[in-house]
C-alpha cells in the first residue's frame, strides 16, 4: 500500500514515467486499419484571388484516393470556423466577422491558408499527388503590418470590412482620463510594438479521423487542449454532427502554450474527409507546415501614456493599440487583444482613471490568437515598460515610484477602474521579497566589475498581475463569450477504494496527473498511487473546457475538490448507517470515517465495498455506488501575481545581450505541488525571455512571405541562454476558490518580458536609451548604440 | 522524400563513375545538409551515392608540415583529434562550434567544403590557411575552390577527398553565431605564417572572402590593435532579418580582433 501524497507534497510527476521511457501515446502514434494519408495543399501566397483548381492530374497521380476543395466543401453545405467570442465596438455595433471557410473559397488571405486536401495511400503519394494539383491564383498585394493595413489605400482584405478594422474596441472612463491628463504635472509616453511569437510546441500538430458506417459515429483523434470544446464547435458548427455521434480524443499532447486551444480546419477537413472516403484519413504537419498555420501570437502596435502629479502618483493612463488578427478570426482572436488586455492595465497599481483603445485588425497574415499569457502579457509590458519611463523622466527611483503607487495588501479587494476587481493579493511583499533574493543591495557591485570588462550592466523590474482561472461565465458572457467557461470533475471510487477521476481540463506538459491526484489523495486519503486522472476524451470525460488560461487547477480543480466533498458527504452517510450512529456525528479524517468522540471507524475501503455491495446499506434512501460530480463555475478571475527582477549584460561591441540572473517571487495561492509550480514558472519565464531577447515572427510587406519560417529563421530560447534562476512563492490566499489556488501556468510568460526589457534600458540608459522594442536582438542594440554615437567599436 | 536508388561503392572510381553515370545524382556524405533538403522535397536525385564505405576517405594524417583530414571525417574527430590541438588549435576549435553534438557526430568535413554555404565555418578555415582540396581527379588551392554562394570549383562527378591543411605559426577563429541556426552570422579565421597573415571571413557575404588590408596590418603587427580601425564595406554583404549589412561588416572587425585574440592565447 503506498502513501498518501497530499497538498504541498512535491511527488515526482506520475506521467513521466510513460513519457521518459517512450511509452507516451500522441496522435501520430494511433495507427488504425485501413488508414490512408492526408496532406494540405496551402497557398504560397499571402493574398490572390482563387480563380481555378484542376485536380485531373492530381487524382490520376498512383495512390491517390481523393482531393477536396472549397468548391466540395460549399457543395456539401458546411459551416464557417467559428470564433467563440463576439465583441462590440464602443457602440455596441459587432465585430466585423466573415466566414472562415476551411478550405478556401474565392480567396486566400495568408501564406499558409489550405486551398485543398490530397488523400493517399501513403504520405509520399499524397505529397506527390499534391504537387500536380494546378491552382490558378492571380496574386494580389499583401498588407502584413497594422499600421499599414489601416491605411485608406491598403489592400482590403473583405469586401464589407473597411479599412481592415474588425473592431474598433474600448474601455473605460475617456472623458475621466482625459480630465486627469489636464491636471497632470507630468505626462510620460512611450510607442511600442509586441513582437509576433510563434508557439513552436515540441509536438506538431496531427489529427486521424474515422467514420464507422454501422454506428454512424464519428472518431476524431487530435492533438487539443479541449476536445469537447472542438466537439461542439466542430460537431454543432460546421459539420453538423449531433454531438452523440462525435467522439474528440485528444490523447498524449506533446506542449499546446495556447497552439492547440483552437479549432482547426484541419480537424474538420479530416473528419468531413473520413465519410466521404469511407476509411481513416490522417494528418501530421511538419515543422514548416506549423510556422504557417499554428496560430501565432501577440503583434501589438501600441502608443501609451501615464499621467502623473508632481509626487509620482499616477492619476490617469491612457492606451490605444492596433493588434493584428491576421487573415481571419480564430476562436478565441479578437478576446485576446480586449477583454484580456484593457482589464490588466492598472496593474498593481492604483491609477483612478484609465482608457483603452484597441483596433482589432485583419492582415495577411496566420490567424492570431491566444499564447501563453494571451493579452496580459502585452498589458503587463505596456504598464511596466512606462512605469520605468516616468520614472527616469520624474528622476524617481523605478522601486519608489511603483511602491507610491502600490495597492497596499490591506485594500484587497480593490476595484479597478477596468472592470476587474482583484480579491487577494500583497505586490509590496513580492517586491520586497525579489528585492532580497535578487541581492539588489549588492548590484553596484556587479555592475563595476562587468564595466571593468567593457560590458554595461542593467537591473529590470516587473510588479505585475494578472487574471486568470478563466472564467466566470456570466462575466465572460457579457464581455462576448459565446460558450461557458466552468469546469467538471468526476470523482469514481471503485468497489476496492482505488479512484479514478475524469476531469474536463488536458494536461499536455503541466502534471496536472500528479496534481490532481495529490488533491484526492490529500482529501480523501488515498495513497496517490491510487488515484488516475482520465482526461482527453469526450467518451470517457463527462465535459469540460479544456486547459488555457491557466484554469486547470483553479477552475478545473475546483470542480474536482468539490466532487471530492460530494464523495465524502455520501460516504458519512453510508458510514452512519453502518456504524449505526447519527450522520451528523460521523467525522471524516486520514481515510476514515469514525463516530466523533469514539473508536468506531469505519475505512474508506470499507465505505466503498459497502456502496457496491449493499447487503447492509440504507437502500431506501441512498443509492448504491459511489461516484460523483461537480461542475464548478468561478465567481471571479484570480489575480495571481508577483514582482520579477532581471539583470543583464550588454556587450557593447557585439550588441549581445546576456541575462546573467534572473528573480522571481511569484503569489500564486496555494502551492499544491512546489515542484511543478517551479517547473511553471521556469518554463513561463523562459518563454517570456525567449520573446524580449530572441523570437520574432517577421513577414515581408507586399509579398506575405514568412521570412522566420523554421527553426533556422526564428529564435527559440536554449538553455545555455539562461542563468539558473531564483523563484520562488509569496503568496496571499484566493479567497473564492476552494483552495485557495490562483494559477501558476502563464505568470512567468506575463511578468519576465518587461522585466527583461527594463534591464536592457537599465543598462544602456546612461547613453540616452529610453526604449528598446522586443526581441532585443545583437543588431538590434548595436544600432541604438550607433544612434548613440557610442565610441566603443575601436578601442 | 521521392523515391531514389542507393548505392554504396567501396573505390573512388566506382563512385566517381556512379555520379557522371546516372544523371542527377548525389554524393551523400554525413547527410545533414542533404537529407533535410530531400525531405522538404526541394531535391530529387534519381540517386544517391554514398561515400561511408570510402575507407580512403577517413582519418588524419600528419605530413609534417602540414595535416590532410579526409574528407569524410566528422567534425567531432576533428575537434577531438591530438594532433589537429595541437597543431592547428584555431581548426579543432572551429570545428568544436559547428552545430550541436548530433551535427558533429554526423556531418563531415568534405560535405562541408563541396556544399560552400555562405555562412559554414569550414570555408573560413580552409580558405584563412590556405589549404589545398584534394579531389579523385586533381588538387585545388582553397583560393581558387570556393566561388560564390554554393559554388565551388568541383567539376561534375569530382569527388573531395581530403584537405590539406599547412601549419601555422598561429592561428584562430572567432564566430558570432546567427541566433537561430548557430551557423556564423560572421565567423573570422586568422592564420599568421612565416610568409605573412592570412585572414579569411565567412557568414558576412555571399561567400568566404580574405580581407587583404587586415592581412597586410597584421602581417606588420600581429596584435588585434592592428587591425581595430580597418572597416570592411558594406556593399555586397548580406542583410537579412538577422544582421543588416553594416551590422555584419562592423562584426567583422570585432571578430577578426577576437580571432587574433584567440590566436596569441
Ligand atoms: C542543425 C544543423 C546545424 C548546423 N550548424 C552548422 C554550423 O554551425 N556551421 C557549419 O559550418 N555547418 C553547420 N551545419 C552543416 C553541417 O556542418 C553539415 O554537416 C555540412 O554542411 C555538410 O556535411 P555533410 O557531411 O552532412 O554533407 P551532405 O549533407 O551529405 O552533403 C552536402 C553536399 O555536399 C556534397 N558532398 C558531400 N561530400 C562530398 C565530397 N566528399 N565530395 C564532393 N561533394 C560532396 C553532397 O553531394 C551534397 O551536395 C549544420 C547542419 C545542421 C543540420
Amino acid at each position: 500500500m503506498g502513501n498518501v501524497i497530499g497538498i504541498g507534497a512535491a511527488p515526482k510527476r506520475k506521467e513521466d514515467q510513460r513519457f521518459l521511457t517512450g511509452r507516451g501515446n500522441y496522435v501520430s502514434d494511433i495507427k488504425r486499419p485501413g488508414m490512408t494519408a492526408g496532406v494540405f495543399v496551402r497557398s504560397p501566397h499571402g493574398h490572390a484571388v482563387l480563380r481555378g483548381i484542376d485536380k485531373s492530374a492530381a487524382l490520376a497521380s498512383p495512390g491517390v484516393i481523393a482531393v477536396l476543395t472549397g468548391d466540395d466543401v460549399a457543395d456539401d453545405g458546411l459551416g464557417s470556423l467559428p470564433c467563440g467570442w463576439g465583441i462590440t465596438d464602443a457602440k455596441g455595433v459587432p465585430m466585423k466577422e466573415p466566414p472562415f471557410p476551411m478550405l478556401a473559397q474565392d480567396k486566400v488571405r495568408f501564406v499558409g491558408d489550405m486551398v485543398a486536401f490530397v488523400i493517399a495511400e501513403t504520405p509520399e503519394r499524397a505529397n506527390a499527388g499534391a504537387e500536380l494539383l494546378k491552382i490558378d491564383y492571380e496574386v494580389l498585394p499583401s498588407v502584413v503590418g497594422v499600421l499599414e493595413a489601416v491605411r485608406p489605400d491598403a489592400p482590403q482584405l473583405f469586401d464589407d470590412v473597411p479599412n481592415n478594422i474588425c473592431c474598433d474596441w474600448e474601455l473605460g472612463d475617456k472623458a475621466a482620463v482625459e480630465s486627469a491628463f489636464k491636471k497632470a504635472a507630468h505626462v510620460a509616453k512611450l510607442s511600442l510594438v509586441n513582437n509576433r511569437l510563434i508557439g513552436n510546441p515540441m509536438e506538431p500538430r496531427a489529427a486521424i479521423a474515422e467514420y464507422e458506417p454501422g454506428t454512424d459515429r464519428f472518431t476524431l483523434w487530435t492533438t487539443s487542449q479541449f476536445p469537447h470544446v472542438v466537439r461542439f464547435l466542430m460537431g454543432a458548427l460546421v459539420l453538423n454532427i449531433p454531438q452523440h455521434k462525435l467522439r474528440v480524443v485528444a490523447p498524449d499532447v506533446g506542449g499546446g502554450f495556447g497552439v492547440k486551444q483552437f479549432h482547426y480546419g484541419e480537424e474538420a477537413v479530416i473528419t468531413w474527409a473520413a465519410k466521404r472516403v469511407r476509411r481513416p484519413v490522417k494528418w501530421v504537419a511538419s515543422r514548416s507546415e506549423g510556422y504557417v498555420s499554428d496560430r501565432h501570437g501577440r503583434d501589438h502596435v501600441t502608443e501609451a501614456e501615464l499621467a502623473l502629479d508632481e509626487t509620482g502618483k499616477f492619476l490617469a493612463f491612457r492606451v490605444n493599440t492596433l493588434a493584428n488578427m491576421g487573415g481571419y478570426l480564430s476562436t478565441f482572436g479578437p478576446n485576446i487583444p480586449t477583454n484580456l488586455y484593457g482589464p490588466l492595465l492598472g496593474g498593481v497599481y492604483t491609477t483612478p482613471a484609465i482608457y483603452c483603445n484597441v483596433k482589432v485588425v485583419f492582415t495577411n497574415t496566420v490567424p492570431v490568437d491566444a499564447y501563453r499569457g494571451a493579452g496580459r502579457p502585452e498589458a503587463t509590458f505596456v504598464l511596466e515598460r512606462i512605469v520605468d519611463v516616468a520614472a527616469s523622466e520624474m528622476g524617481i527611483d523605478r522601486v519608489e515610484l511603483r511602491r507610491r503607487n502600490m495597492i497596499p495588501k490591506e485594500a484587497y479587494p480593490y476595484q479597478t477602474p477596468v472592470l476587474v476587481q482583484y480579491d487577494s493579493g500583497d505586490p509590496m511583499g513580492c517586491l520586497d521579497g525579489a528585492l532580497v533574493a535578487a541581492d539588489v543591495k549588492n548590484f553596484g557591485v556587479r555592475k563595476a566589475a562587468s564595466a571593468s570588462k567593457g560590458k554595461f550592466r542593467g537591473l529590470g523590474y516587473s510588479t505585475y498581475v494578472e487574471a486568470c482561472g478563466l472564467a466566470p461565465s456570466r462575466f465572460a458572457g457579457r464581455l462576448g463569450a459565446r460558450g461557458g467557461l466552468y469546469e467538471s470533475a468526476t470523482v469514481r471510487v471503485h468497489p476496492t477504494g482505488q479512484v479514478t477521476v475524469m476531469i474536463g481540463t488536458h494536461n499536455h506538459g503541466q502534471g496536472h496527473e500528479t496534481t490532481f491526484a495529490q488533491i484526492v489523495s490529500d482529501k480523501l486519503g488515498v495513497a496517490f498511487e491510487n488515484v488516475d486522472i482520465v482526461f482527453g476524451d469526450t467518451d470517457r470525460v463527462q465535459f469540460g473546457m479544456g486547459t488555457y488560461g491557466s484554469r486547470s487547477l483553479v477552475v478545473g480543480g475546483a470542480a474536482l475538490s468539490k466532487a471530492t466533498d460530494k464523495v465524502i458527504v455520501k460516504g458519512k452517510k453510508i458510514a452512519a448507517h453502518l456504524l449505526e450512529a447519527s450522520e451528523a456525528d460521523i467525522q471524516f479524517e486520514a481515510g476514515k470515517f469514525s463516530v466523533a468522540g469514539t473508536d468506531r471507524i469505519k475505512t474508506f475501503e470499507e465505505i466503498a465495498g459497502a456502496a457496491y455491495v449493499p447487503h447492509n446499506y440504507p437502500l431506501e434512501v441512498l443509492e448504491p455506488g459511489l461516484e460523483e460530480q461537480a461542475y464548478y463555475d468561478p465567481v471571479n478571475f484570480t489575480y495571481p501575481g508577483g514582482c520579477h527582477i532581471a539583470e543583464v549584460e550588454v556587450d557593447p561591441e557585439t550588441g549581445t545581450v546576456t541575462l546573467v540572473n534572473y528573480t522571481a517571487v511569484d503569489d500564486v495561492g496555494t502551492v499544491i505541488n512546489p515542484m511543478i509550480v517551479e517547473g511553471q514558472l521556469h518554463g513561463g519565464i523562459v518563454q517570456g525571455v525567449g520573446q524580449a531577447l530572441f523570437e520574432n515572427a517577421v513577414y515581408d510587406e507586399g509579398s506575405g512571405q514568412l521570412l522566420s519560417g523554421s527553426l533556422m529563421d526564428y529564435c527559440m530560447p536554449r538553455a545555455d541562454h539562461l542563468p539558473m534562476m531564483k523563484v520562488a512563492t509569496h503568496s496571499t490566499l484566493c479567497t473564492h476558490t476552494p483552495m485557495g489556488v490562483k494559477g501558476c501556468g502563464e505568470v512567468g510568460t506575463i511578468g519576465s518580458p518587461a522585466a527583461v526589457i527594463n534591464a536592457v534600458v537599465d543598462a544602456l540608459s546612461h547613453l540616452g536609451v529610453t526604449h528598446v522594442d522586443m526581441p532585443a536582438t545583437p543588431n538590434r542594440i548595436w544600432r541604438l548604440l550607433q544612434n548613440a554615437s557610442l565610441p566603443v567599436a575601436a578601442e | 522524400m521521392k523515391p531514389f536508388s542507393y548505392h554504396q561503392p567501396d573505390q573512388i572510381p566506382d563512385a566517381a563513375k556512379l555520379l557522371t553515370s546516372i544523371e542527377d545524382s548525389k554524393l551523400v556524405a554525413g547527410g545533414m545538409t542533404l537529407i533535410p533538403t530531400l525531405k522538404q522535397r526541394l531535391a530529387s536525385p534519381p540517386a544517391l551515392v554514398d561515400l561511408s564505405k570510402l575507407g580512403s576517405l577517413k582519418g588524419i594524417t600528419d605530413d609534417g608540415a602540414t595535416i590532410t583530414i579526409g574528407a569524410m571525417t566528422p567534425h567531432a574527430v576533428v575537434a577531438a583529434s591530438k594532433l589537429v590541438q595541437t597543431k592547428i588549435p584555431g581548426l579543432a576549435e572551429l570545428a568544436s562550434m559547428i552545430g550541436d553534438p548530433a551535427v558533429r557526430s554526423r556531418g563531415t568535413i568534405g560535405g562541408s567544403v563541396a556544399n560552400n554555404d555562405p555562412a559554414a565555418d569550414y570555408p573560413a578555415g580552409v580558405l584563412g590557411l590556405g589549404a589545398t582540396i584534394l579531389t579523385s581527379t586533381r588538387e585545388i588551392a582553397a583560393d581558387k575552390f570556393f566561388l560564390g554562394l554554393f559554388e565551388t570549383a568541383l567539376e561534375p562527378g569530382e569527388i573531395i577527398t581530403a584537405i590539406r591543411f599547412p601549419v601555422p605559426l598561429r592561428a584562430g577563429y572567432a564566430k558570432f553565431k546567427a541566433p537561430a541556426s548557430r551557423y556564423a552570422l560572421v565567423g573570422v579565421f586568422v592564420a599568421k605564417f612565416a610568409d605573412g597573415v592570412r585572414v579569411a571571413v565567412t557568414g558576412a557575404g555571399p561567400g568566404v572572402f580574405r580581407v587583404p588590408p587586415m592581412e597586410a596590418a597584421l602581417s606588420g603587427n600581429f596584435d588585434p590593435s592592428a587591425i581595430a580601425a580597418i572597416k570592411i564595406d558594406n556593399d555586397g554583404l548580406t542583410s537579412d532579418i538577422h544582421a543588416e549589412a553594416d551590422y555584419r561588416a562592423h562584426l567583422v572587425t570585432v571578430m577578426a580582433k577576437r580571432a587574433v585574440d584567440v590566436a596569441l592565447s
